[in-house]
C-alpha cells in the first residue's frame, strides 16, 4: 500500500518499522472476515484494515480526534487478523505504535487515567488483590450485577507442590493474578511436569509479565516488569534451567515480545532476546512426553471436554492443534466449538473497558461451547477461564488441570 | 486501471485528501446530514475526514476518493430511506459490501455517499428441500456454505476472497471463483434478488421458479456493478456436496507446457470442478504463508479437481493424470485426504494478497482468453516484464481461460505506478487481440474503463448507457463505473497510441 509518512516520523525506529508493516498491507480486506469487532459492528473503522488505515493517517500527519483512539481501543488484540493475513502484516506491532500515538495526540480524561492507574496497582499487587478477591467472592450475591459479573468464583483447593528434584529444570512464570484466582493451575503444571521428570523452579522476585501495565497504557512500567523478571530469572538460567514455561498463553505472548520491546535497551537487549527464545508454552514442553505419560495415567479421563483455544495461544503464539493432540493422547477427545478461531472477549483488561463487546463475544462463545454438549470446558489462559466462567455453569478449567486429574487424581 | 493516464481519471487518482472538499461540497454535506437525520433517524452516518478516510478505497488502494459521507444502515427500510434522500438531493451513491473489489467497484465518487451494506448480515432462510438460501447482502460468501453445511449442501461460486467478500458484492460483480468451470458464475447460481432503485422503489428480479415469462432482468442485474439498483435480499441456489473430491497437483518445467496441458484436459472432454494454474513467483509467495508443500522448483503448478461419486472421481483422476503424463509433467500428486486437499487449495486462494510479501502494491488483471492461447499470452507477458521493467506473477483460472496476471510495483514511486498501469492496459489489449475479453469476473469498476473503449464500439457502449439510464435516469448510482463515457474513450484514444496506431479512428477527438 502507498504510504506518505511524515519525514520526522519516518526517521524514528518506530516510524521505520510502522512504514515497513504498512507497505506489506495490500488492503485486501481478508482480515475483516475474522475480526470479532468487525463481525459485530460492521464498520470498516472497527476492523483491522480500517484501523491500519487510521494509523496510517496519523503517521502521515492528518488530524485525528478521540475517534481514532476509540476505534483502536476497541481492538481486542486477538491477532486473529495476523493468522488470516496472506501478506504477513504484523498488525499487533503496528497497533502498539498506533495506540501510543493516538494516546499522545488525544490523551484520556484525568478520571479515566486515574482509574487505569488504580486498576494497575490493584491487579498488580498481591497484597491488595487476594484479600479483595476473597471478600468479593463472599459478598458476590449481594453486589450489583455489573460488579458481581467480574468476580471469579472461588475455585477448589490447589493440591500439593511436588518435592522431587530432577536433572531437567524449567522456570515457571507464576503470574500476578493467577495464583490468587486459580491456585491449582501452577501446582498442576508442576505435578504434571514432575511426572515427566522435569523440575519446576520459581523465582520469587519474578511477578507480572508486564501485560497488565501495557494494557493500561503504562509502557514504562511494563518494561520495568520485563527487566525485573529477567533479573529474577537470570541466575536460574545460568544455573541450567532450559526454558521459561508459561501456562497462561496471554503471558506467554508477552514474554515472547521481550526481545522486540527491549531491543533498544543496551543493558537488556541480549538477555531479553534470549528470554523470548527460551519461552515455551506448557503445551510445547509437554507434547514430546504426552504419549509416554498417557501410559502412566491411573485415573479415568473425564468425558465431554470442550477446548477453547485462547487467541494468545492460536494467533499470538501460533500454536494450534497441540493441546488437542496432547489431550487425545490421554484418550480425551476435546471438541472444538463452532468458530473456534474467534475471541471470547476476555482480552486482558478489555472486558472492563469495553463491556458491551466483551459480553457479546462471551455469550456467543459460551453458546458455542454449550452446543458441543460439553460438561467441562478446558482452555489455556487465566483471563479466558475467569471470563468464560462468569458466563456459563459448565466448569471452566485449564487443560493442564485435566491432565493432572488423569495422572494424579486431583479433583477437577 | 489504465485510466490514470487520462485527465478524466485524475479525480480517482492519488488521494482526495490532498484536495479538501469544496464549499459547495460542505453545503451539500450539511443538507444531506440534516435530511438523513430527519428521514432515517436510526441509521448511523459517518462524517469527517478522519472517519471517512478508511472508506476512500477498496481492495484497489492506489485509487482513492474521499466520500462526502458514509451511511451504515441496519435494515432494508433504512437503505430505502437513504436512497430516497440522496435521490432528492442529487447525491451520488456508491454501494459497498466487504470492500474487496479488485477493480474499484466500491471506490467512492466525488461528493458521493458510500452506502455500506456490511450490517445487513442476516441469513433469512435455509430451505434444504428446495435447496435454496435467502440471505441479506452483507452475508459473506463462505458463510452461506457454512449455514448450509448441516444439510450437506453448499453455495458453489467461491471467489478467492470468499471469506471476506459479501454475496451482495458477488451479485454486483457477477463474481466467479475456483469452481466456476463446472458450477458456473454467480449468475448461474442466483434465483431471486430483491433490490431498491435509486428512487427508493423496491424491485424484484427473478423468481423461485426455474424459468419465468418476460425478459430475464435478473441476469441483467447480476454483474451490473451496483449501477442499476442496491441489492437487499438474495435467494441463492444450494447444491449437494459431492461425496468425494480429489485434487490433482501437477508441476511443470515450463509455463507454456502447463498451458497446453490445460487445453488438452478440456479438449479431452473432461470438466474438472476446478482447473487452476500458478507460476513460479506466485508459488514462492504463497508457500511462505500457507506451507502447502508446493514444488518450489517448478515453473508452473496446475491444480485440477475431480468431484462426484467414488467411481466417477477415480475414473476422472486417472484420465487427468494420463493427459498430464503426455505433457511432460514433472510430478503429479493426488490429495490423499480432505485436509490435504483444502491445504493445496488454500495456497491458491491466498495467492493474491500473498503478493504483498513481494511488493507493496499490485494490480490484479482479469483478462479472459481462449484456452489455446494461454501459453502464447504467458510468453508475451514475459516479454512485457522487460519492456515495463516490472515483475508479473501469474495466477489464474486456467480452465476458464481467465487470467490474473499480478503486476508488482511500488505505489510510492510514481513512475512505477505509471508503468504498471501501462503494463496492465497492454495485457488487456493483447487479450482482446487474442479473441478474449478484458474482464472475466472482477468487473470493470474504474480499473478497466479505458479498456472498455478497446473492447466495445461506440454503438455498443451507447446501448449500455441507455440501459443504465432506464434504471437510474439521474445517473447517481455508482455512476462513472463500468461503462465509459464517449468523451472518455475519445480522450483515451487520443492519449494512447498502441503499436503505432491510434485506436478508434472513428471517434471524434477533442
Amino acid at each position: 500500500m502507498q504510504t506518505r509518512l511524515q519525514q520526522a516520523m519516518r526517521e524514528t525506529p518506530e516510524g521505520e518499522e510502522a512504514e515497513a508493516i504498512l507497505r506489506k498491507c495490500v488492503h485486501c480486506g481478508f482480515c475483516n472476515a475474522t475480526c470479532p469487532t468487525y463481525q459485530i459492528l460492521g464498520d470498516e473503522l472497527d476492523g483491522p484494515r480500517g484501523r491500519i488505515y487510521l494509523i496510517k493517517q496519523m503517521l502521515e500527519g492528518h488530524a485525528t480526534s478521540a475517534d481514532t483512539r476509540q476505534h483502536l481501543d476497541r481492538c481486542l488484540t486477538c491477532r486473529n487478523c495476523e493468522t488470516t493475513c496472506p501478506a504477513g502484516v504484523q498488525y499487533g506491532r503496528l497497533l502498539e505504535t498506533g495506540r501510543r500515538l493516538a494516546l499522545k495526540r488525544n490523551p484520556r480524561s484525568l478520571t479515566e487515567q486515574a482509574m487505569r492507574r488504580a486498576l494497575a496497582a490493584f491487579l498488580h499487587t498481591g497484597v491488595l488483590f487476594t484479600p479483595v478477591l476473597r471478600l468479593g467472592q463472599v459478598l458476590q450475591a449481594a453486589l450489583p450485577a455489573a460488579v458481581a459479573d467480574h468476580i471469579p468464583a472461588r475455585r477448589p483447593a490447589a493440591g500439593v507442590w511436588p518435592r522431587m528434584t530432577h536433572e531437567r529444570k524449567v522456570i515457571l512464570l507464576q503470574g500476578c493474578v493467577q495464583p490468587a484466582m486459580a491456585p491449582n493451575i501452577n501446582r498442576a503444571t508442576a505435578r504434571v511436569l514432575d511426572q515427566a521428570s522435569i523440575q519446576v523452579l520459581r523465582a520469587s522476585a519474578a511477578h507480572c509479565c508486564g501485560a497488565i501495565h501495557q494494557h493500561l497504557d503504562f509502557e514504562a512500567a511494563s518494561l520495568a516488569d520485563a527487566r525485573r523478571n529477567i533479573d529474577a530469572w537470570w541466575p536460574l538460567i545460568e544455573g541450567g534451567a532450559e526454558a521459561i514455561v508459561s501456562n497462561a498463553s496471554g503471558c506467554g505472548v508477552a514474554l515472547k515480545e521481550y526481545g522486540h520491546r527491549l531491543r533498544n535497551d543496551p543493558h537488556y537487549a541480549r538477555k531479553a532476546e534470549q528470554i523470548s527464545a527460551m519461552t515455551k508454552d506448557i503445551a510445547e514442553v509437554l507434547e514430546p512426553h504426552a504419549a509416554q505419560l498417557a501410559q502412566e495415567a491411573r485415573f479415568p479421563p473425564p468425558a465431554g471436554v470442550a477446548f477453547h483455544p485462547p487467541c494468545t495461544l492460536q494467533h499470538g503464539l501460533q500454536i494450534r492443534g497441540k493441546v488437542e493432540a496432547i489431550l487425545a493422547a490421554f484418550g480425551i477427545n476435546a471438541r472444538l466449538p463452532h468458530d473456534a478461531h474467534l475471541c471470547c472477549g476476555s482480552a486482558g483488561t478489555y472486558s472492563l473497558f469495553q463491556p458491551e463487546l466483551s459480553l457479546t463475544l462471551r455469550d456467543e462463545k459460551c453458546r458455542a461451547l454449550t452446543q458441543t454438549g460439553a460438561t467441562c470446558v478446558a482452555t489455556a489462559n487465566i483471563g479466558c477461564i475467569a471470563h468464560l466462567q462468569n458466563g456459563t455453569a459448565i466448569p471452566v478449567v485449564h487443560w493442564i488441570e485435566v491432565i493432572d486429574s488423569v495422572l494424579c487424581g486431583t479433583a477437577l | 486501471m489504465a485510466q490514470a493516464m487520462t485527465t478524466d481519471a485524475g479525480s480517482h487518482h492519488a488521494s482526495a485528501l490532498d484536495t479538501p472538499p469544496t464549499s459547495a461540497g460542505a453545503q451539500l454535506r450539511a443538507r444531506l446530514l440534516n435530511a438523513l437525520q430527519t428521514a432515517v433517524p436510526g441509521c448511523q452516518v459517518l462524517t469527517g475526514e478522519e472517519n471517512l478516510a478508511p472508506y476512500e478505497t477498496d481492495a484497489l488502494p492506489v485509487y482513492r476518493q474521499l466520500p462526502l459521507m458514509v451511511a451504515l444502515p441496519d435494515d432494508e427500510s433504512q437503505v430505502q430511506g437513504v436512497l430516497r434522500e440522496c435521490r432528492r438531493l442529487g447525491v451520488p451513491v456508491v454501494p459497498r459490501g466487504g470492500g474487496t473489489s479488485l477493480s474499484g467497484g466500491a471506490t467512492p465518487m466525488p461528493n458521493s455517499l458510500v452506502l455500506s451494506l456490511a450490517r445487513l448480515t442476516r441469513v433469512l432462510e435455509v430451505d434444504p428441500l428446495a435447496r435454496t438460501a435467502t440471505v441479506q447482502p452483507g452475508v459473506r460468501n463462505i458463510r452461506i456454505s457454512e449455514v448450509a453445511a448441516p444439510y450437506e449442501l453448499y453455495y458453489a461460486p467461491d471467489p478467492s476472497s470468499q471469506i471476506a467478500c459479501t454475496i451482495g458484492g458477488n451479485v454486483a460483480e457477477n463474481a466467479g471463483g475456483l469452481h466456476c468451470l463446472k458450477y458456473g458464475l454467480t449468475v448461474h447460481n442466483i434465483l431471486r434478488v430483491k433490490a431498491i432503485s435509486m428512487d427508493g422503489e423496491v424491485l424484484e428480479f427473478g423468481s423461485l421458479a426455474p424459468d419465468a415469462p418476460g425478459l430475464d432482468l435478473l441476469a441483467l442485474l447480476i454483474g451490473s456493478e451496483g449501477m442499476f439498483a442496491v441489492v437487499t435480499e438474495i435467494t441463492v441456489r444450494l447444491i449437494p456436496k459431492p461425496p468425494v473430491a480429489k485434487l490433482v497437483l501437477a508441476s511443470f518445467d515450463d509455463v507454456e507446457t502447463a498451458g497446453d496441458a490445460v487445453a488438452a484436459i478440456i479438449g479431452e472432454g473432461i470438466i474438472p470442478a476446478g482447473l487452476e494454474m500458478m507460476d513460479k513467483p506466485a508459488i514462492a509467495a504463497v508457500e511462505a504463508f500457507v506451507h502447502a508443500g508446493y514444488d518450489q522448483e517448478a515453473a508452473a503448478l496446475l491444480l485440477c479437481e475431480a468431484d462426484g461419486n467414488r467411481e466417477e472421481v477415480a475414473e476422472e483422476v486417472a484420465r487427468i493424470c494420463a493427459v498430464l503424463q503426455r505433457h511432460e509433467v514433472r510430478d503429479v500428486q493426488v490429495s490423499s485426504n480432505e485436509a490435504e486437499r483444502l491445504k493445496w487449495w488454500s495456497g491458491r486462494k491466498n495467492a493474491l494478497p500473498a503478493a504483498g510479501r513481494l511488493a507493496p502494491d499490485y494490480f490484479c488483471m482479469d483478462g479472459s482468453i481462449p484456452r489455446r492461447a494461454i501459453g502464447k499470452l504467458l510468453k508475451r507477458i514475459q516479454g512485457m516484464e522487460e519492456v515495463y521493467g516490472l515483475q508479473c506473477l501469474n495466477v489464474f483460472h486456467a480452465g476458464d481461460g481467465n487470467l490474473h496476471p499480478l503486476i508488482l510495483f511500488d505505489g510510492n514511486d510514481a513512475d512505477q505506478l505509471r508503468r504498471a498501469e501501462d503494463f496492465g492496459a497492454d495485457i488487456l489489449e493483447r487479450c482482446v487481440e487474442l479473441g478474449g475479453t478484458i474482464t472475466g469476473e472482477h468487473g470493470v469498476g474504474i480499473e478497466k474503463l479505458n479498456s472498455m473503449c478497446v473492447q466495445f464500439t461506440p454503438a455498443e457502449r451507447e446501448t449500455f448507457l441507455a440501459i443504465k439510464r432506464a434504471f437510474d435516469p439521474a445517473g447517481l448510482l455508482n455512476a462513472d463505473k463500468g461503462i465509459p463515457t464517449h468523451a472518455r474513450c475519445a480522450e483515451y484514444g487520443h492519449m494512447h497510441v498502441s503499436g503505432g496506431r491510434l485506436p478508434f479512428p472513428d471517434i471524434e477527438r477533442f
